[in-house]
């Protein structure tokens, strides 16, 4: 038997995993509003701001913010643990992007139901 | 551990091979779309809040360095997105293999110039 001693904060997997499904959600609105803005025959302030009032797509496009706010922590974290050693640094820039990315869903919100 | 290894890390002189290209340019690519994250936002906001707004960003949207800039941001995003859909095929074992891994970078780098190209003509 291999008494194997585990270390680390266990957060992984979980990271590896929420990574991939907020790619697939961002993956399936980019999809999304692409074909929708094609399909439209002159896409103009109207027709934009009409897409937006329904509750299902300022719905879609939160979930769809938020899936890309979370990626985007994990993905700067890990390039800022690759190359930001000093442990003060480091923990500087770490705090001022997630203070960063909550006002982004504060501010979202009220883009999508403050127009 | 002997921490006084010596360390020979000369950038230039490393060559990259292709998935290797493809893998620091997504990463470049996400680094450069967090950075230029709330003026997205903020183009989002004014293109919802009001018909003035919406018209002063589509007239400052109409000037070159605004869309060479919007340019770069579609190319940064358009191979951000095929990058990480060469990742997750990757992850379902559906590129497996040096000479796959090979192609499917081509591909990668070739759709994504593609696509912006595509949308490059669009916008003129």
């Amino acid at each position: 038997m291999v008494d194997r001693i585990v270390t680390g904060a266990h957060y992984g997997l979980r990271d590896w995993l929420i990574q991939r499904v907020s790619a697939v959600i961002m993956v399936l609105y980019a999809l999304f509003i692409t074909a929708y803005a094609l399909s439209q025959p002159h896409l103009d302030y109207n027709s934009w701001t009409r897409m937006f009032s329904s509750d299902i797509l300022r719905s879609f496009t939160l979930l769809t913010l938020l899936a890309l706010y979370y990626h985007a922590w994990i993905g700067i974290r890990d390039i800022v643990m690759d190359y930001v050693k000093p442990a003060g640094v480091r923990l500087v820039i770490h705090v001022l992007v997630i203070l960063a990315l909550l006002l982004y869903v504060i501010w979202s919100v009220q883009i999508l139901w403050g127009m | 551990m002997n921490n006084k290894r010596p360390k020979f890390l000369a950038l230039h002189q490393i060559r990259l091979p292709l998935p290797g290209v493809v893998s620091i340019l997504h990463r470049i690519s996400g680094a450069l779309l967090f950075l230029i994250l709330p003026l997205l936002l903020w183009m989002l906001q004014c293109s919802l809040r009001s018909i003035e707004t919406y018209t002063q960003l589509s007239e400052a949207l109409r000037h070159l360095p605004a869309k060479l800039f919007l340019l770069a941001v579609l190319w940064a995003f358009l191979h951000h997105f095929c990058a990480g859909i060469r990742y997750l095929a990757i992850d379902l074992q559906l590129a497996s293999g040096l000479a796959r891994a090979r192609s499917s970078s081509r591909w990668v780098l070739a759709v994504s110039l593609g696509l912006t190209a595509t949308a490059g003509v669009w916008l003129w």
